[in-house]
């Protein structure tokens, strides 16, 4: 099994660069930069300077023992994304495509936001870097996320709204790729997730990869072996693929991404892509999507606006198609449950994304025995869904 | 051969510019277009860029999303839009060239599309996020029924690989006027006039340009170097202002005759 796409970036039939002329040579030359970038030892020192430094790497590996004994089956060990700088694991990559964005001399960055992490990850850097920044976002997510709306514009980006469609991720990345080809020459998009054209499934991956590379080494030291089953969140899938990859080889080690079954699979409002996705072409690579049989591509529906996407990296569709890896969901309920259950037992707020891996946890963990381990990636904290999670109990605050 | 060739042949012959005009299919529904095409050429439209609405336009600007969405609103699917095609075939030789995103047509399957596609008449595809690097599902469909694949130039574009897909290019080649998204800024044609120039050198087919020609004068002064004159967003405005009203069909033709008599005046002088 190839680890890396072919030369014009597939994964399989997955994958590739399905972009307007305007596009593509911005394309090949941002390929040819990271070729360039991941071939000059100078770039790897910079990019784990920050960090270390400046993100705070290495997050914790951590073994939650209450929910353990909750769960009642197997360890279930935390990756502590959410002790990043920021929150959450969208800084490693936008750490990375800022570093290569300055080193090919651009000096504007665009990104797309669904949940604001991704937003306020890129105004971050942006800030750090002296960049001008634009974030695009549905209204809906604005009115579901107006703390990372107001964090973003204290961090000096500009927030554009974005009405059309649905209004949420899919439609932001969509302005966002309307907005690139209107200034391509002199801006770099920062794309949050493991998806869109070639190269960008590929560089956020490695920039992601180090969850992984830490995890599998924190727990060797932890264990003196590798855990049985991975899992993490999906949306567009970036934490679970930054977790997955190092451990792609090690064929004993069980991977599974969880998608969001929203309201219920069998309502039609959930995201779950892969679960109950078809094969298309959107933002740029084909992929499973959620769309009807003439190819209009349907509604996503997840409590939680981050995994409200109805589409899925491209190696993530290659993984389940080469049965590495396993795909299943979780429900809206079954989220909140998981994060009121993380929040008694162990004091940590997990961002709702993060909660549908939690939930999925104590569903596997049950099955399993308590000689064995499963490690879940904490991707993001919950500081942001406070107001979602009020609501769901009919708290008003 | 698709009916692209003789129709530019015989503008050439002529010395004539072509105008081609693109409107939404179902925008405000399958029936309105079936009347407008026939009103297009009527007022002298030389290729109908007929669009299939996508829920996602990427590459477009307000006017053709809105267009799109009502489109959709109305129910109108790619199976329609190659009905629709095949009821206009029957009354004009017009070349039709489809012009939308290339999910739906991978949903309808490569192989089942260029079989239905010519079937209906359809002389070429025109899809705005499939670049040549994508085609090799697609492309040979269409070759062996006999529909053109039409290539997508931009002023990205570097020199090496214009010269490359001019050299490959069917039907004609659409010159994108500018980095942007269609209906939003206005075409600048003396910027473009050398560019499309040296395309117009490289290519083994006649060259339109597109995006930001929206009144006669543009359409003049794109026609003074180009094969083709593309007008998309301003046309697909006349038909949303005028919707299902009685004068659309009025209104449609004056605003095209105007644009015509600009190439025309363009192609004269040359």
């Amino acid at each position: 099994m190839s680890l890396q796409p072919d030369s014009r970036g597939h994964f399989g039939q997955f994958g590739g660069r399905y972009v307007a002329e305007t596009l593509m040579p911005a394309l090949l030359e941002l390929e040819q930069a990271y070729r360039a970038a991941q071939a000059d030892p100078h770039f790897h020192r910079e990019f784990e300077s920050y960090l270390r430094e400046y993100v705070g790497r290495p997050s914790p590996l951590y073994l939650a023992r209450r929910l353990t004994e909750h769960a009642g089956g197997a360890k279930i060990y935390l990756k502590r994304e959410d002790l990043n700088h920021t929150g959450a694991h969208k800084v490693n990559n936008t750490v990375g495509q800022a570093l290569l964005a300055r080193r090919m001399g651009k000096r504007k960055v665009i990104a797309e936001t669904g949940a604001g992490q991704h937003g306020v990850a890129t105004a971050t850097v942006a800030a750090l870097f002296g960049m001008q920044c634009d974030v695009f976002m549905g209204e809906e997510d604005i009115r579901r996320q107006a703390l990372n709306v107001f964090r973003m514009k204290l961090l000096g980006a500009k927030v554009h709204p974005v009405n059309s469609g649905t209004a949420t991720l899919k439609d932001a990345m969509n302005e966002a790729l309307r907005y690139w080809v209107t200034h391509v020459r002199d801006t770099f998009y920062v794309i949050g997730t493991v998806a869109g054209p070639h190269p960008y499934p590929m560089l956020v991956r490695d920039f992601q990869a180090v969850i992984g590379r830490e995890a599998r080494a924190q727990f060797l030291e932890a264990e003196g072996r590798l855990p049985e089953l991975l899992l993490a969140c999906i949306g567009g899938g970036s934490n679970a693929m930054g977790l997955f990859h190092p451990f792609l080889k090690d064929t004993g080690v069980r991977m599974m991404g969880v998608e969001a079954a929203g309201l219920g699979i069998a309502t039609g409002k959930h995201a779950a892509s892969i679960g109950s996705g078809s094969v298309g072409v959107l933002h740029g690579n084909k992929t499973y999507l959620l769309q009807d049989e003439n190819g209009q591509i349907a509604h996503a529906h997840s409590i939680s606006a981050g995994l409200d996407y109805p589409g899925v990296g491209p190696e993530h569709a290659w993984l389940k198609e080469t049965g590495r890896a396993e795909y299943v969901s979780i429900t809206d309920d079954e989220a909140l449950q998981a994060f009121r259950l993380l929040t008694e037992l162990e004091g940590i707020m997990p961002a709702l994304e993060s909660a549908h891996a939690v939930a999925q946890a104590l569903k596997t963990a049950a099955q399993m025995g308590r000689d064995q381990a499963i490690l879940v990636c904490l991707s993001g904290r919950g500081d942001k869904d406070i107001h979602t999670v009020a609501s769901a109990m009919g708290v008003e605050l | 051969m698709s009916r692209i060739a003789p129709v530019f042949e015989n503008l050439r012959q002529r010395g004539e510019k072509a105008l081609i005009t693109f409107l939404t299919a179902g925008d405000p529904d399958l029936a309105t277009s079936e009347q407008l095409v026939h009103a297009l050429v009527e007022a002298g439209v030389d290729l109908i860029e007929l669009g299939f609405p996508f829920s996602d336009p990427m590459a477009d600007g307000p006017t053709i999303q809105l267009a799109s969405e009502r489109a959709l609103a109305a129910g109108t699917t790619l199976p329609g839009v190659l009905d629709l095609v095949a009821r206009v075939r029957r009354h004009t030789n017009v070349p039709i060239v489809l012009m939308g995103y290339y999910n739906p047509v991978f949903r309808y399957g490569a192989a089942a599309f260029a079989r239905d596609a010519a079937a209906a008449g359809v002389d070429g595809l025109l899809l705005v996020d499939l670049p040549p690097e994508e085609a090799d599902e697609l492309h040979p469909q269409l070759k062996a029924a006999g529909v053109d694949l039409i290539t997508l130039l931009a002023p990205t574009t570097p020199e090496a690989r214009m010269v490359q897909l001019a050299g490959e290019a069917e039907g004609f080649l659409y010159y994108v006027s500018m980095t942007g998204i269609t209906g939003t800024q206005k075409v600048d044609a003396a910027a473009i006039a050398e560019a499309v120039a040296g395309v117009r050198r490289e290519s083994r087919v006649p060259v339109a340009v597109g995006f930001g020609v929206a009144t006669a004068e543009d359409a003049g002064a794109v026609a003074r170097f180009a094969d083709a004159v593309v007008v998309g967003s301003a046309l697909v405005q006349v038909i949303a202002t005028h919707g299902r009203a009685p004068g659309l069909i009025e209104e449609v033709q004056r605003f095209v005759r105007s644009l015509k008599s600009g190439v025309n005046a363009a192609s004269v002088s040359n």
